[in-house]
């Protein structure tokens, strides 16, 4: 706790510093624009440097060798260590938090909305909790799967003792916090009204709330970049002999492809915020009359913001096929072809950016193309939802928790799928544009596609991470729950949409009346499954029975280690020999452990033969 | 520029950590190029080739060529390392940081004219302010980089086994004078 405390002392005095310093600069008030930004960089700088950083990097730079926590106590989770494992437990522990926060307010949102008129908050304090509902479940979706099972499972599953990189990915977590901090602060200032995707020039011109939004987002672009460049640079060097391409796990394979996308176009994130914020402190004109042109704000933003939607699902996708290929028993369904789909989905993710601006003003040429490159995105998807189907056809199904999530997943997936068709296609586009036809539509592929699957992944590696195995039965009462109650609540808004209820307001007129109500019911149906399911997992963590290495018997290489695994997972160097799904195939092993003692037949596990 | 400790249990193999600390460099200058390229066409977008009379030409090409000219040193400087030879290589660090410094007062004396002729305000300055900021940016990071090599340097450290530090500040600095090659003649000749 040390250190924790340290970096927010340190976070603190830099603020205080940097807001001192741009006052004895340019004088002015201390909630200014321009001292808030210095003064989140200054507070930034000594919350890293706090947590770890001076020495982790800091020795390093005045010539001494750099040290990372090595604390084995649960401290570990409150300190700078370089472990994936205590990395992953961090994110998924945090964001999970923060999804909980996201899922409150939401809770609000349908309280407003169950009836016409303004109840319990202002159209203005609407915008607001809007706003902050809509980053906060971003922030969540991206960084989730990646963040936490990404962190502690892709390492393992290539037979890899750590990420290339410790430090810097200690480094992507700890600017986590910050980023939190600073959203959730952002009420201090006046709040933030514009919307997650902040458009401009709204973004120039509402409260000050909007420049700590902006320096939370463009820390947690940061994070993202770091992270992705990690998992990149593992992949490529850290695999283990034998684990050939040809052999990565689909989960390794989607992380990898995540990755592409979120070290290089987050930069657009970042920039287009940037932009913001020297419009707002340094005078810059990029989006205001007189030269400026908010279209310029759009193409940037969604330049990143239409491929981060791939960031948030790629990793689903991977969670799902993971996990049916084991629960189904069988081989997974054209590995090569799922492989080459997610890339793809990878490569046409960046070249359907516009077809959020169909109603914008943009040239009109510009129309029929990105509508052709939305709907070919949907090829390789179907490509990923053939080969999911592929591998549960005629397999020996085994429902667990899981798989009964990974069926709530598909179902829900495909409708948002679905939808995105119409909203891809021009001429229905104007009709449905902000409405709440892609309210619907976007919680369908991104709590279906992501959240679900992020669930999902819980179910699935929950037992390896923590040792001890949940309720199952409640697990299935959960993961059925769940699906049913989300359906709920937003098929309802799918007909709204359509009839033209706009998004983005706490109001409506009294012709959406039922549909909103029965919506806003469902929604707490809905949010009340979240009590199940925190109440299962938090009980099994401590006091669930032991789960053992392998309770899946699965195949590839997280689950021939102990649960939870050893500090630097493997205790002798894996040898990979064969393909990681061939379930079914008899004997031939995915991988062995030559040096161990005991039987070098694949079954080997620390605790002993299984 | 730093040594990643890859704490391996069993492989502690450095072609592995140099391997992935190359790669893991490129990477990042990779991601910085996706930034300077939202930035570069954020300029063409809002004010194409837009450009004022008043711009000092003489100027911006002097400061081209010191940048320039602090890479090929900034090179030797490497190249000096990875033959053990520290004078030669103090030396070309320090004359490449000397450029450096040098390009940042003349940023600076850019930018102090430059207030005046086209303010941020104008539709030419917000993409000139925006581009040169960013750059000074990365030139005043580069520089703190290249800092810490020297320093370490006369300290005795790096070696012709080991002078991943210095490799990794120099490729560092040869992207922050691509990215001039290009913001240069965005905002100054086309």
């Amino acid at each position: 706790m040390k250190y924790l405390i340290r970096a927010v002392i340190f976070g603190f005095v830099g603020y205080v510093a940097g807001v001192a310093l741009t006052l004895a600069i340019r004088g002015g008030h201390p909630t200014d624009e321009v001292a808030v930004v210095i003064g989140f960089i200054f507070a930034l700088t000594g919350w890293l440097a706090g947590i770890g950083g001076l020495e982790a990097f800091g020795r390093q730079w005045i010539g001494k060798t750099p040290q990372l926590s090595e604390d084995v106590t649960w401290r570990r989770y409150f300190q700078f260590s370089g472990d994936h494992k205590v990395i992953g437990i961090q994110y998924g522990v945090t964001l999970f938090v923060v999804l909980l926060i996201g899922g409150v307010i939401s809770m609000i949102m349908r309280v407003e909305l169950a009836a016409p008129g303004m109840s319990i908050v202002s159209l203005d304090e609407f915008n607001k909790l809007m706003s902050m509902h809509g980053i906060l479940m971003v922030a969540v979706a991206v960084a989730g799967i990646i963040g936490a099972f990404g962190n502690y499972i892709i390492p393992i599953q290539i037979g890899a003792a750590d990420m290339a990189f410790p430090r810097i990915n200690a480094v992507s977590f700890w600017l986590v916090p910050p980023v939190a901090i600073g959203l959730l602060c952002a009420p201090l200032l006046g709040s933030f009204d514009a919307g997650w995707t902040s458009y401009a020039p709204l973004s120039v011109v509402n409260d000050s709330g909007q420049i700590l939004f902006n320096m939370a987002i463009i820390t947690f672009g940061l994070s993202s970049i770091l992270g992705g460049l990690n998992i990149i640079v593992t992949v490529i060097t850290m695999r283990a002999p034998g684990m050939t391409w040809g052999r990565l796990p689909i989960f390794t394979w989607a992380g990898f492809a995540t990755a592409i996308l979120s070290f290089s176009i987050t930069q657009f994130l970042a920039g287009s915020l940037v932009l913001v914020t020297m419009d707002r402190v340094a005078g810059t004109n990029f989006f205001g009359p007189d030269g400026g042109t908010s279209l310029l704000y759009q193409h940037i933003f969604w330049f990143y913001s239409h491929p981060a939607v791939y960031i948030m699902v790629l990793p689903g996708f991977g969670v799902i096929l993971e996990l049916v290929t084991t629960f189904a028993r069988k081989p997974l369904f054209a590995y090569k072809a799922t492989v080459g789909a997610l890339f793809a989905i990878v490569g046409l993710s960046v070249s359907v950016w516009a077809h959020h601006m169909f109603t914008s003003g943009m040239a009109n040429f510009l129309h029929g193309p990105f509508m052709i490159m939305t709907e070919a995105i949907s090829i390789p998807t179907g490509v990923i939802f053939l080969a999911i189907i592929g591998t549960l056809w005629q397999g020996k199904l085994w429902f667990r928790t899981p798989l009964v999530m990974a069926f709530g997943w598909l179902f829900t997936f495909m409708i948002g799928g679905i939808t995105g068709i119409f909203l891809a296609d021009v001429a229905v586009d104007i009709h449905l544009h902000d409405t709440y036809f892609v309210v619907a539509h976007f919680h369908y592929t991104i709590v279906g596609g992501a959240i679900f699957a992020l669930l999902a992944a819980f179910f699935y590696w929950f037992p390896k991470i923590t040792g001890r195995m949940y309720n199952d039965t409640l697990g299935k009462v959960f993961a059925i729950w769940v699906t049913i109650a989300f359906n709920l609540t937003f098929m309802p808004l799918f007909w709204a949409g359509i009839n033209g209820m706009n998004r983005r307001v706490g109001d409506y007129p009294d012709a959406y009346a039922n549909a909103n109500r029965f919506a806003s019911i469902a929604a707490f149906f809905l949010g009340a499954s979240f009590l199940l399911f925190v109440g299962n997992m938090v009980w099994s963590a401590f006091k669930g029975p032991k789960a053992g290495a392998n309770p899946w018997n699965a195949r590839t290489l997280e689950w021939q280690i102990s649960s939870p695994p050893s500090h630097h997972n493997f205790l002798s160097q894996p040898v990979v020999v064969g393909h990681p799904y061939d379930y079914g195939a008899g004997d031939a092993p995915h991988v062995v452990f030559p040096d161990a003692e005991g039987p070098a037949d694949g079954t080997h596990t620390e605790e002993g033969p299984v | 520029m730093s040594t990643e400790t890859v704490h391996s249990g069993f492989r502690p193999d450095m072609s592995v950590v140099a391997r992935a600390n190359r790669i893991g460099l490129w990477l990042f200058l990779v991601s910085e190029t996706f930034l300077f390229g939202a930035f570069l066409s954020a300029r063409y977008f809002s004010s194409g080739t837009l450009k004022p009379d008043e711009l000092n030409q003489g100027f911006a090409l002097a400061l081209t060529i010191i940048l320039l000219l602090s890479s090929i040193s900034a090179y030797l400087a490497e190249t000096a390392m990875r033959y053990n030879h520290r004078r030669k290589f103090i030396f070309f660090m320090s004359l490449t940081i000397g450029m450096g410094l040098l390009f940042l007062v003349g940023v600076g004396t850019e930018i102090s004219e430059a207030i005046h002729l086209y303010p941020p305000e104008t539709q030419y300055g917000t993409s000139y302010f925006m581009l040169i900021g960013l750059h000074a940016f990365h030139v005043v990071t580069g520089l703190t980089a290249l800092g810490i090599a020297l320093f370490l340097g006369i300290k005795g450290h790096f070696s012709s086994d080991d002078y991943w530090g210095v490799e990794g500040v120099v490729k560092y600095w040869h992207f922050v004078d691509l990215a001039w090659v290009i913001i240069y003649p965005t905002l100054y000749l086309f």
